[in-house]
């Protein structure tokens, strides 16, 4: 027995044998040659062994704990489906919180895992390769976890049947396409500073804990557990990102203003996306558990700076936005959810007026902003809308070159101004929602000059559905836009007087009488 | 307010997505592995070309010469999703990882006999590699294939065989020979025996066509590598040292006998879907068969001596099958 | 001022023994209870010790348990067999 402990290593010295002591320099092929992405980004690394490796995973574990993981998670999704929790949620609005989630976050999940297999792929250290490699299997856990939990609910509700068909046609679904699109077609260093560090770092805390913890909060088991099972992941891969921008910062010191170019790019484009997230915490979930801006000033504003006082050490700055997110906190999700209840034939799923106490508490809760800008303008929608006058916006909406979100946001400094920039390049004219999205689109327009916007290619014809003869007499572009969405009108407009609403009600009836 | 939500029966809305039921032809359940799987890459409205290949899309199905009138066509028939998939493989490991506790525990691997320890060193330790190097193989189409069935099916093989590589590591350490790694190392970085195979794995690192690279790795190179090892050599330390090593490679055996129905499935119905792919594929086979029977020659040779091609032989005899099996002619 | 290192966990009966291991170790340590998850914030260095945990749950325990349960981390980590460190360095 004393043989054993002269091989009993340490998880360190372990782990290295199981990762990086299996890799070697290839000789018949040249390295630049088997490895080609890696240096035209002009990120220079000179020894890919100073990599650390937070988590000191080997397969036999990882398949452990992860196959524990889901072997949880799938009995209670069973037993929720079994026991028609979807009755047991607060109220039925709560559903469109699950639309909104299946259209914009699996696909988002999906391109990651896609993301992360090509940087496993590219990256010459064998310690980011396993670990990117690991966190692109995770990214398929995530959408696929996703899909099947909210399956049994699309089973009773409307809204959520075509979100596969629509994640590349939904004009609202635009901006994650194009954040993630933006990411994958970026080389493999920008790829990790946009997603495992800006999205996985820096901003999943606030789209994951907050909202899944709201789903809890609202009664729905499989959201939950789908949710912080997949945040267990999360873990892994933030430290993952984190590790790879001090990798790429120790290595070389002309790395930095690469570097932080991207950090202050990925921290913008990754907040522009979070306002819808936001508008679900503040306006979706009938019962709150805390306000956006509550946990931007958590996850954000402190983690954030905690984080950004750390890498100082490096030379890096917080990032360029960080003050113009904070005054925006308290205004977004207002403008997100009035600029979606202004479209009540375009989305899939339902918008309301928030009821006089749902009102109160977002008083409370924005204090600076919202009695004074954004209560009184839901408060008249609310008055027409029982009027029988109900806003419908039909026009087609002008979308940022870069981010893709309709142009809705403030000026900075003031609520009531809508914000507009535009540039000219090669002759032609483009339009942005901020000085950062005309920032980025200025350091590479030949890459956002290719930037799909449906409303513009609707008119060019390029929306049209399957079979459509764009040479018939009669053709006009973009008039069977819900045909070329699939969208359910059922799952459309106002909440009350929706099926959703009535079957709810009738199901829950039928549940708690005999 | 009690509620007694499992008694009442309500009739559902639907019983599936969109695009499962157009796919099914009926609005029926559909399988987890389907949810999990089908049409759910994007194949349209791309906002930008990749700055590392401007000439393909994103997701772009010109990356392979094979053309497919339905990408999804190329299912996995184990329908790992990756709760499926991860499940079975947890399974596994913890047979095996149990097998090496027990053969550390009554010294069963430190006491195996010195003849079979050299062999062990000198023919099974340097495939740690050769499983790294099929590793970076499927990233590459896990990474650059057409469709999430296919896509998904590498990412989950890349695993495997890094847990395959880490299987065949903690069988050096078992048998205590942490120094046998370091010169199994060596050996495949220089010694004559290895340079062939080693070449041929690096020039697989190189290869553009990611179906073609499918061939060459998971069903030419790994299709002749693990008979010839996990089923021959193995037989033979047996016979010779008692049923240690099999306990020790259970793993990579039962990985390999599952393994080899994908593979097998994909060849199948790309062959199907078209004569053009059908020739490919027999070429790319072809191609890919001689060169994995040069250089795994002296590999066999250090195995089993004068009748490594006897033996090679045989191996070759089962992929051909195996081909046959799936329509190709070879 | 020195920045949070946090952990948040799923709560159940293992996080439990875990976040009073968490308490026991480090003195400055403030647990935030929110629906369905527990989040515990450290003032530079949070610091969760093998043994401790083992003592509350009255059997043996692997760091990398961990992953079971996690939520969100804040902090460079660092593992080893017998601790496990989130810290920032300002």
């Amino acid at each position: 027995m004393d043989m054993k402990v002269s091989k009993k290593l340490g998880l360190k010295e372990r782990y290295t044998m199981m990762t990086r002591d299996l890799a070697w320099d290839t000789t018949f092929q040249p390295m630049d040659k088997v490895f080609p992405q890696v240096g035209y980004e002009g990120i220079k690394i000179h020894d890919w062994d100073q990599w650390e490796d937070p988590f000191r995973l080997t397969m036999d574990a990882y398949w452990k704990y992860q196959a524990e993981k889901e072997r949880k998670l799938y009995a209670i999704l069973d037993a929720f489906n079994q026991n028609n929790g979807h009755l047991s949620v607060t109220d039925a609005r709560y559903m469109n919180v699950l639309k909104l989630f299946l259209g914009s976050t699996p696909p988002l999940e999906l391109m990651a895992a896609r993301g992360f297999s090509m940087v496993a792929r590219q990256m010459v250290g064998a310690g980011p390769r396993v670990a990117c490699m690991m966190q692109s299997v995770d990214e398929y856990r995530h959408f696929q976890t996703q899909i099947h939990s909210i399956s049994n609910y699309n089973r009773f509700y409307n809204g959520m049947d075509e979100f596969a068909h629509q994640q590349s046609r939904m004009w609202y679904l635009s901006d994650g396409k194009s954040f993630f699109d933006d990411a994958i077609t970026a080389g493999p260093f920008e790829f990790m500073v946009a997603i495992g560090f800006a999205f996985e770092y820096v901003l999943t805390n606030i789209l994951f804990v907050p909202f899944i913890s709201g789903a809890a909060y609202n009664g729905d088991m499989a959201a939950m557990t789908v949710g912080f099972s997949a945040q267990s992941d999360e873990a892994r891969h933030m430290t993952l990102g984190l590790e790879c921008i001090k990798f790429m910062l120790e290595q070389d010191p002309d790395n930095l203003p690469i570097v932080q170019r991207w950090i202050d790019k990925w921290t913008w484009r990754g907040t522009r996306k979070l306002a819808s997230v936001g508008m679900m915490m503040d306006y979706m979930l009938p019962k709150r558990i805390m306000s956006f801006k509550e946990a931007w000033e958590i996850y954000f504003e402190q983690n954030g700076s905690a984080l950004f006082n750390d890498l100082a050490r490096y030379g890096v700055k917080v990032p360029k936005c960080f003050a113009q997110t904070i005054e925006e906190k308290e205004h977004i999700t207002h403008q997100s959810w009035i600029g979606f209840y202004m479209k009540p034939d375009a989305c899939p799923f339902h918008t309301w007026i928030p009821a006089p106490d749902e009102l109160d508490w977002l008083s409370e809760k924005y204090p600076n902003t919202f009695d004074k800008y954004y209560r009184p303008v839901l408060e008249h929608f609310d008055k027409q809308e029982k009027a029988g006058n109900r806003f419908n916006n039909k026009t087609q909406p002008m979308n940022c070159q870069v981010c893709v979100s309709t142009i809705k946001f403030n000026e900075p400094g003031d609520p009531m101004e809508m914000c507009f920039r535009e540039t000219v390049y090669k002759g032609e004219k483009f339009h942005f929602c901020s000085d950062h999205c005309k920032e980025i689109f200025e350091d590479e327009p030949e890459k956002y000059v290719q930037t799909f916007i449906s409303s513009h290619a609707a008119l060019q014809g390029k929306c049209e559905p399957e079979g459509t003869d764009v040479n018939a007499h009669d053709y006009r572009p973009g008039a069977r836009m819900h045909a070329y969405w699939r969208m359910d009108k059922r799952a459309s407009g106002d909440f009350n007087g929706s099926e959703d609403q009535k079957n709810f009600a009738q199901w829950r009836d039928q549940a708690t009488k005999n | 307010m009690s509620m007694d939500l499992r008694t009442i029966t309500i009739q559902p809305l639907r019983q599936t997505f969109g695009h499962l039921a157009r796919r099914m032809g009926a609005d029926k359940p559909a399988s987890r592995y389907m949810e999990a799987t089908m049409d759910l890459q994007p194949m349209e409205n791309y906002h930008y070309r990749p700055t590392w290949d401007p000439s393909h899309d994103i997701f772009d199905p010109k990356r392979s010469r094979i053309t497919m009138k339905d990408w999804y066509a190329l299912k996995d028939p184990r329908q790992f999703f990756y709760g499926a998939w991860t499940l079975a493989r947890g399974r596994m490991q913890e047979t095996a990882s149990a097998d090496f506790d027990m053969a550390d525990e009554l010294g069963l691997a430190t006491g195996y006999p010195a003849e079979g320890k050299k062999v062990v060193n000198e023919v099974l330790l340097p495939l740690r590699h050769v499983a790294w190097g099929s590793n970076i193989n499927n990233s590459y189409i896990a990474a650059y294939s057409y469709g999430i069935a296919i896509s998904q099916a590498t990412a989950y093989a890349c695993m495997d065989q890094l847990g395959i590589a880490q299987f065949i590591t903690r069988l050096g350490i078992s048998l205590d020979e942490i120094d046998a790694l370091a010169e199994a190392k060596q050996a495949w970085l220089a010694a004559p025996v290895w340079q062939g195979l080693r070449h041929y794995v690096e020039d697989q690192m190189v290869m553009e066509d990611w179906f073609e690279l499918f061939v060459a790795q998971n069903f030419a190179l790994e299709g002749l590598l693990y008979p010839l090892i996990y089923d021959k050599l193995n037989d033979r330390l047996n016979a010779a040292h008692g049923p240690v090593l099999t306990m020790l490679t259970r793993f990579q055996r039962e990985w390999f006998a599952e393994n080899v129905k994908w593979v097998d499935a994909v060849l199948k119905a790309a062959a199907a879907d078209n004569p053009a792919n059908k020739a490919l594929l027999a070429e790319w086979i072809a191609a890919a068969r001689q060169r994995s029977v040069e250089v795994l020659a002296p590999v066999a040779e250090l195995a089993f001596g004068a009748e490594g091609a006897a033996v090679l032989d045989e191996v070759v005899q089962q992929l051909n099958a195996r081909a046959a099996k799936a329509g190709i002619p070879v | 001022m020195t920045s949070n290192a946090f952990i948040a966990f799923q709560k159940n009966e293992e996080t439990r023994c875990i976040v009073e291991a968490i308490v026991d170790d480090n003195p400055d340590a403030v647990v935030v209870d929110q629906p369905a998850m527990v989040k515990v914030d450290v003032p530079g260095r949070l610091v969760i010790k093998r043994a401790t945990v083992e003592e509350k749950m009255g059997r043996d325990f692997d760091l990398q348990e961990l992953q079971l349960h996690l939520i969100t981390i804040s902090g460079h980590l660092d593992e080893s067999d017998d601790e496990f460190v989130l810290s920032w360095q300002s």
